[in-house]
């Protein structure tokens, strides 16, 4: 009896469109995560915008990549739901006692959240057109922009896979994005830096959305991106390593 | 030896200080339907999950279907499959495309000629393309088992099948434990109801507090009781038997 063990790409194949049907299926999860970005960039740009000094004259470009951020923050947390649920219920116990390659269950639903993430984003850029945003940056700064998301959405969905694969409860699973969705409020992604008491701001200009914010801005407004964009890459890989790690651990301790 | 499907010696398995399997021997012949019988917390569970490969014993052998489960868990998960305690079904799909993932996990060169066979075998043909978080509870156990049958494995672990169901519910899931025993499948199951090993099994292993304390074949499980006295009592009919008689499918058995 021949093993399967050159199946990889099959059984990724089928894990994959497993999980991009739970997506198509529930259309309601990405409105859900677009909609509270969405309210934010309104709140913003038509409430407190007219009173915040950011030095540009257009705000709905200065805050659009940190918004953005926030998409995915809890995009993110939709892959600890599901991952959650699949341990919860018996399927992963059906899957492992079955000759199919174990990484392909994570993978898929990792790959999955970065589509449902690239949707929930396209969403958000189109309704800022709408808003006035405008970006002068040609197709390369436009793929760079991509790069960094997709990286960003990959290291945060690694680690929404630890908090679904060790949760308890299905509230204990998504409450890590929690943290997470809030960490651009206290970085430049709405107000410069600079006028925030000396031990916020030390905090904000040192925590990685502020640099990743600050790379994507400088992206599309045409800037040259300086330091930023190696300070972003380095957290985003960073974070990944370290995530994806823990996340192969807490799922070989648990099954 | 050939005609062995499983072979247990010495299993032995602790979750940290709590030794949950003492040592257990067993042996399942080709073919036939073994039940391990316990109350809850036996360490049933336990002993599936380690011929399943999904956890590893302490110590003790065990050969499923020829293969060392700790050594080759590969050779024994091309052989078996599991149907676990929880319906184990992707409620979000609908339960043709349920059967046709697994179909596909298992590289079956025609997936939707089997599922249209495994659905009409389990009377799910009109359900199919329905979701399967409309189904109800004996529908949802239905499906599961038909996905433990997709590509027809040698060996087929039902995890207490029948906990939670409806008497006629679970008087369907015992004929078509019957059925696939009458086809050559070796099928080991765990139960609580005595009624179930006595009505399926070929072989009764009883699992008490981590160890086998008796087993055999009903006859001579029997014999390790003194002769039967006869006694007169006036026979009532169950209230399942009632239900039954009501409901009109006592016949169906």
């Amino acid at each position: 009896m021949e093993v399967a063990k050159n199946h990889f790409l099959s059984d990724m194949g089928v894990m994959l469109g497993r999980s991009l049907r739970h997506i198509t299926r529930s259309m309601d999860t990405i409105i859900t995560v677009t909609v509270m970005p969405i309210a934010f960039m309104l709140l913003f740009v038509y409430v407190f915008g007219g009173a915040i000094q950011t030095g540009t004259d257009n705000y709905v470009n200065y805050l659009l990549p940190g918004i953005l951020l926030i998409a995915i923050a809890s995009g993110v947390s939709y892959t600890a739901f599901r991952l959650f649920t699949d341990v919860q219920r018996g399927i992963f116990e059906r899957f492992h006692t079955m000759p199919i390659s174990r990484s392909t269950l994570l993978w898929g639903h990792v790959l999955t959240s970065l589509v449902s993430n690239a949707i929930s984003v396209v969403i958000i850029i189109l309704v800022a057109l709408v808003m006035g945003f405008r970006s002068s940056a040609g197709i390369l700064p436009w793929l760079a922009v991509v790069g960094i998301l997709s990286l960003f959405t990959l290291a945060l969905t690694w680690v929404a896979a630890i908090a679904g694969l060790s949760a308890k409860t299905v509230d204990g699973a998504s409450a890590f994005s929690y943290p997470i969705i809030f960490l651009p409020f206290i970085s430049s992604a709405f107000v410069p830096t600079e006028s925030m008491p000396s031990v916020v701001r030390a905090f904000a200009e040192n925590q990685p959305v502020t640099s990743i914010v600050e790379a994507i801005r400088a992206l599309l407004s045409g800037q040259p991106v300086g330091n930023d964009i190696w300070v972003a890459l380095a957290w985003c890989i960073g974070i990944l390593l370290v995530a994806y790690f823990f996340a192969m651990r807490v799922y070989k301790n648990r099954v | 030896m050939k005609n062995k499907s499983i072979q247990v010696k010495g299993l032995q398995k602790s979750y940290k200080q709590h030794q949950v399997l003492k040592g257990v021997d067993f042996e399942v012949e080709k073919g036939s339907i073994f039940a391990l019988l316990g109350s809850n917390g036996a360490g049933k569970t336990t002993a599936v999950k380690i011929l399943t490969t999904l956890l590893k014993p302490d110590s003790g052998t065990v050969t499923v279907n020829g293969f060392d489960v700790a050594s080759k868990p590969d050779n024994v998960r091309q052989a078996i499959s599991l149907t676990g305690q929880f319906a184990a079904v992707d409620e979000i799909l609908t339960g043709r495309e349920n059967l046709l993932m697994i179909a596909k996990l298992r590289y079956l060169k025609n997936p939707r000629q089997v599922a249209d066979d495994l659905l009409k075998r389990f009377g799910l043909t009109e359900a199919a393309d329905r979701r399967v978080s409309t189904y109800s509870g004996g529908m949802r156990r239905r499906l599961d088992i038909a996905l433990s049958l997709v590509g027809k494995p040698q060996i087929v672990f039902l995890d207490e099948p029948t906990t939670g169901l409806d008497p006629e519910a679970r008087i369907e899931v015992w004929k078509i434990v019957k059925e696939l025993a009458d086809g050559g499948t070796t099928i080991f199951l765990t139960t609580q109801y005595l009624e179930e090993a006595e009505q399926l099994a070929d072989q009764i292993a009883i699992l008490h507090e981590g160890r086998i304390i008796a087993s055999g074949s009903l006859s001579e499980l029997k014999k390790l009781f003194p002769s039967a006295k006869v006694e007169y009592v006036e026979k009532q009919p169950t209230l399942e038997e009632i239900f039954l008689a009501i409901v009109g499918k006592k016949e169906a058995m």
